[in-house]
């Protein structure tokens, strides 16, 4: 037996493939925007102002990543216009400056990152499955427990995660990083998709019951699909987190350039005593490539009216 | 000054004798014979006494990160070639907060260059079992080459336990020889010259300001201010005092440290004096410790109190020499006789007493490494290693801080905080200092918390 | 097969990151495929299936670390002698424990309103809009730009300059206030507002993710709701506040729960930008400062249970919330 979701989700000639369902055609979309956006120029005025509070303080990142030394610390950035100065020589250091290879930490920071990222979100997925749908004993209280979890300090976890790996003989490769990050960020996951997996209609997981599907059939065939954009929004801040993170890939897998990620690089990029700003700047600019990348890539996964059609269907 | 030692190597052999002495020349390791090319030619007769160390690796855990760390690898690749091990290096500039992680763990490195001796005694005294006392060699090595009060520094409760690697001199003063020059003013002898000079520039340069200083250094702000007060207590109250505060065997607010404060709130809390281009009194405690003295090329101060370090901050199109665009000049004391100095290092201490880490330990404080490191290290670097060739240091500053460094008529002393407890040293008087000028907290009520903040037992 | 342990080459390492992953899905699926298999499971099978792996690393990895910091916190600062509430009482009559809590409180209270809020009508002004995708992400660029980036981004902010001769501003806030002919600022200085600044930075930080899990919710709003108000006459600011914001609650109090818990722990913004100086200090920033610089572990731990102890309301509130939509269930 199989459980299919309500028709009205899927344009039949998109098949199987539930990455763009899409509901309205694109006119009415585009009616319902012009008709239901809080337009005016008020708001336009708002939205705009915000973008730029936010974006201007990394513009100057970025403006600074081009200036000579001197320049920044002389003038601000946004002279550049009336005094302009610009060099690659940053990117040109940060770049091929290190004795080792900046390949060699982006694998590292990729190797380090997928698997972080896949593991505690399925972890997560599953428990936010029982948590939701699958009605036991001590279901509150466990998950209260878990979601409060999320408070404890990383730091407090260094020395005896670190011990037992050891003991292990693993401290040092990649497994204890992977194994660290999927249990630092299950807490969260599983609270943000729990709340997700609980909006989902009783009526849908209800119809599949009555069709005599179990829990894993329900679990992949009705709520998966429906999750997306949740699993996507999340996807991204897990990657984030991961690929930013400089404490757990210090402690757990070291320094040195075999496991080392990028951000032990960046991070370094100022020297023994120095605070080479000009440098610094330059290598976050090349560390956030990556993760804008990401976030571009996974926005098409932000579809609208996915879970509103389950509603009416 | 010490006259070359260059023929120390024989000693050196000796006293590595009790070493396993197994004959190896040159074997394996040419495959990254590419990086120095002098020091890869190097003879390997000096390298005998540590024996084969084919396939044997060392891993060494310091706080030296790049561009600095590639010289100290460059200069262990003799060591490489020679004795076939491989040096497993690792640099972060979180070292201090990760080594007690990595120790109570059970992930010691084998070596870790440790930068305060009040650390080192710290992990002694909290990991017995893990840190190895230093093995014969390295006592040979210690007593040859460096003055006893190196090897207390390096020392627990009278056994040695690691020797230093690199040295730095605090009691600096950075100029622009050009400015003196065009001003006529002189290189001050004693503390009286030099608050006579200041006066002198504080009334011919109304636009500027004859001092210029910043503390502020991420968490470890108020860390320079610290070195202001221990050169001063150095001065007014002298090395023996300074021995005793450092111990705590007068109170931190002793008030021969109270005058000592008050002759450096004489600068620093003084707005005649500074902050030269950076605004107020309290913008000292804003500005980056890095980059406080670019007033000095800039001409909106005259006088910045750095460690010889500093001048992996300045322009790099600034010519650092006595006849180039800036220079330092000692802190002087009270008197032309008074000649106290202040100075740190690093100490390489060892958790593993496999003989190759033994082997390179003894490396590292041998005159063979420090001249090794000399030839590799354009400028920034020298040793209290009296076997160190002078004529090696390519930076006029780093000889003229070797200089002081081994003249007999200097007074040296280790860095006050960095032989205090953590709790002092790398917190309490950081943080009080920089209350003292950021929120202007007086003299009394700083040296009173800090004093109430010393551990009891 | 040392390259399972330490690979060296980028082939070993993708090799392995793969492995790894086909591993860990093998695993989950062949343990899926046999609850699936057995007919009428009993329940408690199912929740060890589905919750068993998950509970054994948050075991392993969170709750026993926290019960180790529990103990410690009663032990002096070796963790040698049992020393009862000292390292607590220690804490809290510090002098500038007062400071330090009333910061913290300051964080949590602001940084989960402003983030969201900003984030909230942030997403609500540019939903359906034809720039969307990038005003997403110019607003979420913070959330992926690194520490390091972001501390020296504010730098170049707050940066103070004296306004005397002929030196120019390079923090731009001071660079504004000379331009409106006012004397530059020391922002990072002058209290009681510094705390303020570094809150700022938080905030954002934080808008991007408010934003980005908002906007998910509020296209979830199903459009016959949305076109049944508008036929009621709603819009605009009535829109936002009767139907966009009641349909989103739950999205909400997620989004607010988990920007307070990030911002109980965070420390280095205070860290890179202050180093708690200027009475700038939380929480969590004396404990990382106690723990790992001043290595007195027994305070440390006692910091990080306050840490535990002040996250308590939070989770009071989302459980009240909780049952909530469990009886509107």
């Amino acid at each position: 037996m199989t459980v299919i979701p309500p028709t009205s989700l899927i344009d039949e000639d998109e098949g199987p493939v539930r990455a763009a369902p899409r509901k309205l055609s694109r006119t009415e979309q585009r009616a319902l925007a012009a008709k239901g956006r809080l337009s005016s120029p008020w708001a336009s005025g708002l939205a705009i102002i915000i973008a730029i509070l936010w974006t201007v303080p990394t513009f100057g990142l970025f403006v600074t990543s081009f200036r000579p030394r001197s320049e920044i610390r002389t003038s601000g950035w946004w002279t550049l216009p009336f005094n302009w100065e610009v060099t690659l020589d940053n990117y040109q250091q940060a770049l091929f400056g290190s004795s080792t290879s900046l390949s060699t930490y982006f694998v590292n920071s990729i190797v380090i990152t997928l698997p972080a990222v896949v593991i505690p979100i399925s972890l997560a997925l599953l428990a936010a499955y029982a948590f939701a749908w699958v009605d036991f004993k001590g279901r509150g209280i466990l998950f209260v427990a878990i979601f409060a979890l999320q408070v404890v300090p990383i730091q407090i976890t260094l020395i005896p995660l670190l011990s037992q790996y050891v003991q292990w003989g693993l401290a040092g490769s990649f497994w204890v990083v992977w194994l660290s990050h999927s249990i630092f960020a299950l807490p969260l996951a599983i609270y943000l998709l729990h709340n997700f997996m609980k909006e989902i209609p009783a009526s849908l997981v209800e119809a599949a019951r009555v069709d005599g599907a179990g829990h894993v059939k329900i679990f992949f065939q009705v709520l998966l699909p429906l999750l997306t954009p949740a699993i996507a929004s999340f996807a991204i801040f897990q990657f984030l987190w991961v690929w930013n993170d400089l404490l757990v890939a210090l402690v757990f897998v070291g320094g040195t350039p075999d496991v080392a990620p990028l951000t032990v690089r960046v991070a370094e990029l100022s020297g023994t005593r120095g605070t080479a700003w000009q440098l610094l700047s330059a290598g976050a600019f090349i560390a956030l490539a990556v993760p804008l990348v990401v976030f571009l890539a996974l926005q098409r996964f932000f579809v609208r009216g996915l879970l509103a059609g389950s509603v009416k269907g | 000054m010490n006259s070359r030692k260059r023929r120390g190597y024989a000693a050196a052999a000796a006293t590595g004798a009790s070493l396993a002495l197994v004959l190896t020349a040159c074997s394996g390791g040419d495959d990254n014979g590419g990086g120095s090319g002098a020091s890869a030619s190097a003879d390997c007769s000096a390298y005998e006494q540590y024996g084969d160390l084919s396939g044997k690796t060392v891993t060494v855990y310091t706080s030296i990160v790049d561009p600095e760390s590639k010289q100290q690898t460059d200069s262990y690749k003799p060591f490489e070639q020679c004795t076939g091990a491989t040096i497993k290096y690792e640099g972060s500039r979180e070292f201090e907060a990760q080594l007690p992680v990595r120790l109570q763990a059970g992930n010691a490195p084998d070596i870790a260059y440790i930068p305060q001796p009040g650390f080192l005694k710290s992990i002694v005294a909290d990991y017995p079992d893990v840190v190895v006392p230093a093995p014969q060699a390295v006592q040979d090595n210690a007593k040859e080459y460096y003055t006893q009060s190196w090897i207390d520094y390096g020392s627990v409760d009278g056994t040695l336990y690691a020797t230093p690697l690199g040295a730095n001199v605090k009691s600096f003063v950075w100029y622009s020889p050009s400015a003196f020059e065009e001003n006529g003013y002189e290189i001050p002898k004693t503390w009286d010259d030099l608050m006579t000079l200041t006066d002198k520039i504080a009334a011919d340069h109304p636009e500027a300001k004859p001092w210029c200083a910043g503390i502020e250094s991420g968490d470890a702000t108020g860390w320079p201010a610290t070195d202001w007060l221990e050169d001063v207590v150095l001065r007014t109250a002298g090395p023996e005092v300074y021995d005793q505060w450092v111990n705590h065997e007068i109170p931190f607010n002793d008030p021969q440290i109270l005058d000592a404060l008050k002759t450096v709130g004489g600068i620093l809390k003084n707005d005649k004096y500074v902050n030269g281009g950076l605004g107020d009194v309290k913008t000292i405690a804003t500005t980056p410790w890095n980059e406080a003295a670019n007033g000095i090329p800039d001409g909106t101060c005259y006088l910045h109190r750095a460690a010889n370090f500093y001048q992996a901050n300045w322009d790099p199109d600034l010519k650092v020499a006595e006849d180039g665009d800036v220079y330092a000049f000692y802190l002087p004391g009270k008197t032309e006789d008074d000649k106290p100095l202040l100075g740190g290092g690093e100490f390489v201490t060892a958790f593993s007493d496999r003989p190759e880490v033994a082997a390179f330990q003894a490396f590292l404080s041998s005159p063979e490494w420090a001249n090794e490191k000399a030839k590799v290290t354009g400028q920034g670097w020298f040793s209290a290693n009296s076997g160190l060739d002078p004529s090696l240091l390519q930076n006029p500053l780093d000889k003229l801080s070797f200089d002081l460094l081994t003249d007999d008529s200097y007074t040296f002393r280790f860095d006050g905080s960095d032989q205090m407890p953590g709790a002092v040293g790398a917190d309490s008087f950081w943080k009080q200092m920089t209350a003292w000028i950021g929120e202007n907290q007086s003299d009394e009520q700083t040296l009173d918390n800090i004093e109430a903040s010393w551990p009891s037992s | 097969m040392d390259w399972l342990l330490h690979p060296e080459s980028t082939g070993q390492k993708f090799t392995l990151m793969i492995i790894a992953i086909l591993l860990f899905v093998v695993v989950m699926g062949v343990i899926l495929f046999g609850i699936d298999r057995i007919k009428r499971a009993p329940v408690w099978l199912i929740v060890t299936a589905f919750l068993g792996p998950t509970l054994l690393f948050v075991a392993f990895g969170l709750v026993y670390p926290g019960i180790r910091t529990i103990r410690t916190s009663f032990y002096n600062a070796k963790g040698t002698a049992f020393v009862g509430f000292d390292n607590y009482v220690k804490a809290f009559t510090d002098d500038q424990f007062q400071t330090v809590l009333r910061n913290t409180v300051l964080w949590v209270v602001i940084v989960p309103i402003a983030a969201t809020f900003i984030g909230l009508v942030y997403a609500v002004l540019i939903d359906r809009t034809r720039f969307e995708s990038f005003a997403k992400t110019l607003i979420f660029l913070p959330m992926a730009i690194s520490l390091v980036g972001a501390s020296i981004i504010w730098k170049f902010v707050y940066e103070f300059r004296p306004d005397i001769g002929n030196i120019q501003q390079i923090g731009l806030l001071n660079q504004l206030l000379v331009w409106l002919g006012l004397p530059p600022q020391q922002f990072l200085l002058n209290q009681p507002w510094n705390t303020l600044f570094l809150i700022a930075v938080m905030v954002w930080i934080q808008a991007g993710f408010a934003m980005t899990v908002l906007s998910a919710a509020i296209k979830a709003i199903p459009d016959d709701i949305v076109e049944a108000a508008r036929l009621d006459g709603l819009h605009g600011i009535g829109m936002f506040r009767f139907i966009t914001v009641p349909s989103i609650r739950p999205a909400l109090i997620v989004v607010i729960t988990t920007i307070a818990m990030a911002t109980l722990k965070v420390f280095d913004i205070v860290r890179t930008m202050t180093g708690g100086n200027f009475n700038t200090s939380v929480v969590a920033y004396e404990f990382y400062t106690q723990s790992f610089r001043a290595q007195n572990a027994g305070i440390g731990a006692a910091l990080a249970v306050i840490l535990f102890v002040l996250v308590i309301p939070i989770v009071v509130y989302n459980v009240r919330q909780l049952r909530l939509a469990e009886e509107i269930r």
